[in-house]
């Protein structure tokens, strides 16, 4: 590969209880590129996304092994603070979950919850953010409103902003286009793009043309097991497995 | 009734049938309107004949002043400010212990089993009989604890009466918080306690002020469990004398004036007092928490 490993995924499984969700995952991660994770429902990739801000954390009887690290460092070993992990490892959920707030108190929440109390600060970060999720013409007057009396596209796009804003190294998205219209998710696209010369990019998708326009990278996961990783190129044109060609030519899934 | 059964379309064979079912419903329907009615007129008479007796006793002097022998004076001031005084010192106890076990049950304790015990001690609490919490706050409060009869001692006890109620609706309305709140606050850094305190508990807010009202209501209806804690007193105290002086609220002035003074011009009055306030504490909880939420 011809760029810096961000995360960098060694050995890791992950049960729910008696259920092996994930088995044996090892896959480096570039950073500055669009990495999609493709795969059948249920194979494991939001699971998989979210061992990498801990997210999983959360839930009731989770048990992981292996390691995953960030910029080479373990963000499972034992005195790690895992809400610094977050800050630097963003997540965009399939349904935007916009806090009933205004739109300002959205995006200032990261960054106040991290220390900053500068008013003209705070401006300045919810301006930048809003202005890199491409939405701050939309809303630049209404700053004020509820966060929630927003379009499903507009609110998604708000929600991105407001990861940005905390500024993360890597933005992981779950589906975060699913829910939306063709134009919505066309923004959303063109968005991530642009964000991989700042960002990298790590996202579910179970829409197929979506992972070939913009992925530079592209991991398919089936039944827990990493089945194959690569080039967005390699996966959709010249996939060296077998049930990668049966899955990306639409035979099964 | 007769033209129904002409009217209807059944064959000559099951008639019979139709018949019966048709009276049947009648007879039901003449039930549930007779018992509805009962009700209804219950509640309208008790209403009108309280609203009737207690209105010819409420004077703006019964209001203000308080009873002496002395003067040959009767007034309810004490009682209406020593349940003012008993709402304050029981909410202010109740609240922050309430809501932190609520938080932390709901939020924090990783233990199903505990936590279900929990609920159901709580569950089993709200259906104790109240002179049951009189008899434990007398023993626990002021002749374990020393406390003299009055109210901080009625408060202490109301305070483990109205705790359940207060918990499990805060419970609830965290419940109700939609776990996708947690996740955006969790995703973005926040800790625990943030989150908590930032997303969760401003959006069960609602919740929390309607069990609140609710556990007013409580303690200005609650007579029996203060007859042994908070005594009779029908004195006016100042806040700090009160806590640890005889101190009768509202309730159980009634109690004092219907029976054992015979003064029930009074207690009509008390009790129309009563009625309304919990009139308007009802509308508060029912109105009041839906506003605020915008
Ligand atoms: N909280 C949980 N507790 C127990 N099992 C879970 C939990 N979350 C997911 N699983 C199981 O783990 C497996 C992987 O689930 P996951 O949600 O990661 O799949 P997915 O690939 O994201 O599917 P989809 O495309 O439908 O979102 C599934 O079998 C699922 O049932
Ligand atoms: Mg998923």
């Amino acid at each position: 590969m011809d760029t810096k490993t961000i995360i960098d995924v060694e050995k890791l499984n992950l049960w729910y209880g008696d259920h092996h969700a994930l088995k044996d995952i090892s896959m480096k991660i570039p950073a500055n590129r669009i990495t999609a994770l493709i795969g059948p429902s249920g194979c494991g990739k939001s699971t998989f996304l979210r061992t990498i801000n801990r997210m999983n954390d959360l839930v009731e009887g989770v048990k992981i092994t292996g390691s995953i690290r960030y910029k080479g460092e373990d963000i499972y070993a034992p005195n790690v603070d895992v809400n610094n992990v977050r800050k630097n490892i963003g997540m965009v959920f399939q349904k935007a979950n916009l806090f009933p707030m205004s739109i300002f108190d959205n995006i200032a929440y990261g960054p106040r919850t991290h220390g900053i109390t500068n008013k003209a600060k705070l401006n300045e970060i919810v301006e930048r953010s809003l202005k890199d999720a491409a939405i701050w013409d939309e809303v630049k007057d209404r700053l004020k409103d509820n966060a929630l009396g927003f379009s499903g596209g507009q609110q998604q796009r708000l929600c991105i902003a407001r990861t940005l804003a905390v500024q993360p190294d890597i933005v992981l998205m779950d589906e975060s286009t699913s829910a939306l219209d063709p134009i919505s998710t066309g923004k959303i696209e063109d968005l991530c793009t642009r964000l991989k010369e700042k960002y990298t990019v790590i996202m579910v998708t179970h829409n197929m043309q979506q992972a070939v326009r913009i992925s530079d990278y592209c991991a398919f996961f089936l039944l827990g097991d990493l089945v194959e990783f690569g080039t967005g190129e390699q996966i959709f044109s010249n996939p060296q497995n077998p049930k990668t060609e049966a899955y990306v030519t639409g035979r099964f899934g | 009734m007769a033209e129904m059964m002409t009217s209807s379309v059944s064959t000559p064979d099951d008639s019979g049938f139709a018949f019966r079912r048709k009276v049947k419903n009648h007879v039901m329907k003449a039930v549930l309107y007779g018992s509805a009615t009962v009700t209804v007129s219950l509640l309208l008479f008790l209403i009108g004949y309280l609203t009737y007796k207690g209105s010819q006793y409420i004077t703006i002097e019964l209001l203000t002043s308080q009873t002496s022998y002395i003067k040959g004076t009767i007034g309810i001031l004490p009682n209406l400010v020593n349940t003012l005084y008993l709402i304050f010192i029981t909410m202010v106890l109740a609240l922050p212990i309430s809501i932190g076990a609520a938080v932390y049950l709901t939020e924090y304790a990783t233990n199903r089993k505990l936590v279900k015990l929990v609920e159901f001690a709580a569950g089993t609490l709200v259906g104790i009989p109240s002179i049951v919490f009189g008899l434990v706050g007398m023993l626990l409060f002021t002749q374990l604890m020393g406390l003299q009869q009055g109210l901080l001692a009625g408060g202490l006890t109301l305070v483990i009466m109205i705790m359940p109620t207060i918990m499990r609706t805060t419970q609830e309305s965290l419940k109700s918080v939609p776990n996708a709140y947690r996740e955006g606050a969790l995703a973005l850094g926040a800790g625990k306690w943030r989150t908590i305190r930032t997303v969760v508990l401003p959006n069960a807010v609602n919740g929390i002020v309607t069990g609140s009202i609710l556990a007013v209501g409580r303690i200005v209806s609650e007579s029996a469990a203060l007859l042994f804690t908070a005594g009779f007193g029908l004195v006016l105290h100042g806040f700090i004398q009160s806590l640890e002086a005889s101190s009768a609220t509202l309730t159980v002035a009634l109690y004092v004036y219907a029976s054992e003074r015979g003064e029930t011009g009074v207690a009509f009055a008390i009790a129309l007092i009563l009625m309304i306030v919990t009139f308007i504490l009802n509308i508060a909880a029912t109105y009041g928490a839906s506003k605020l939420k915008k």
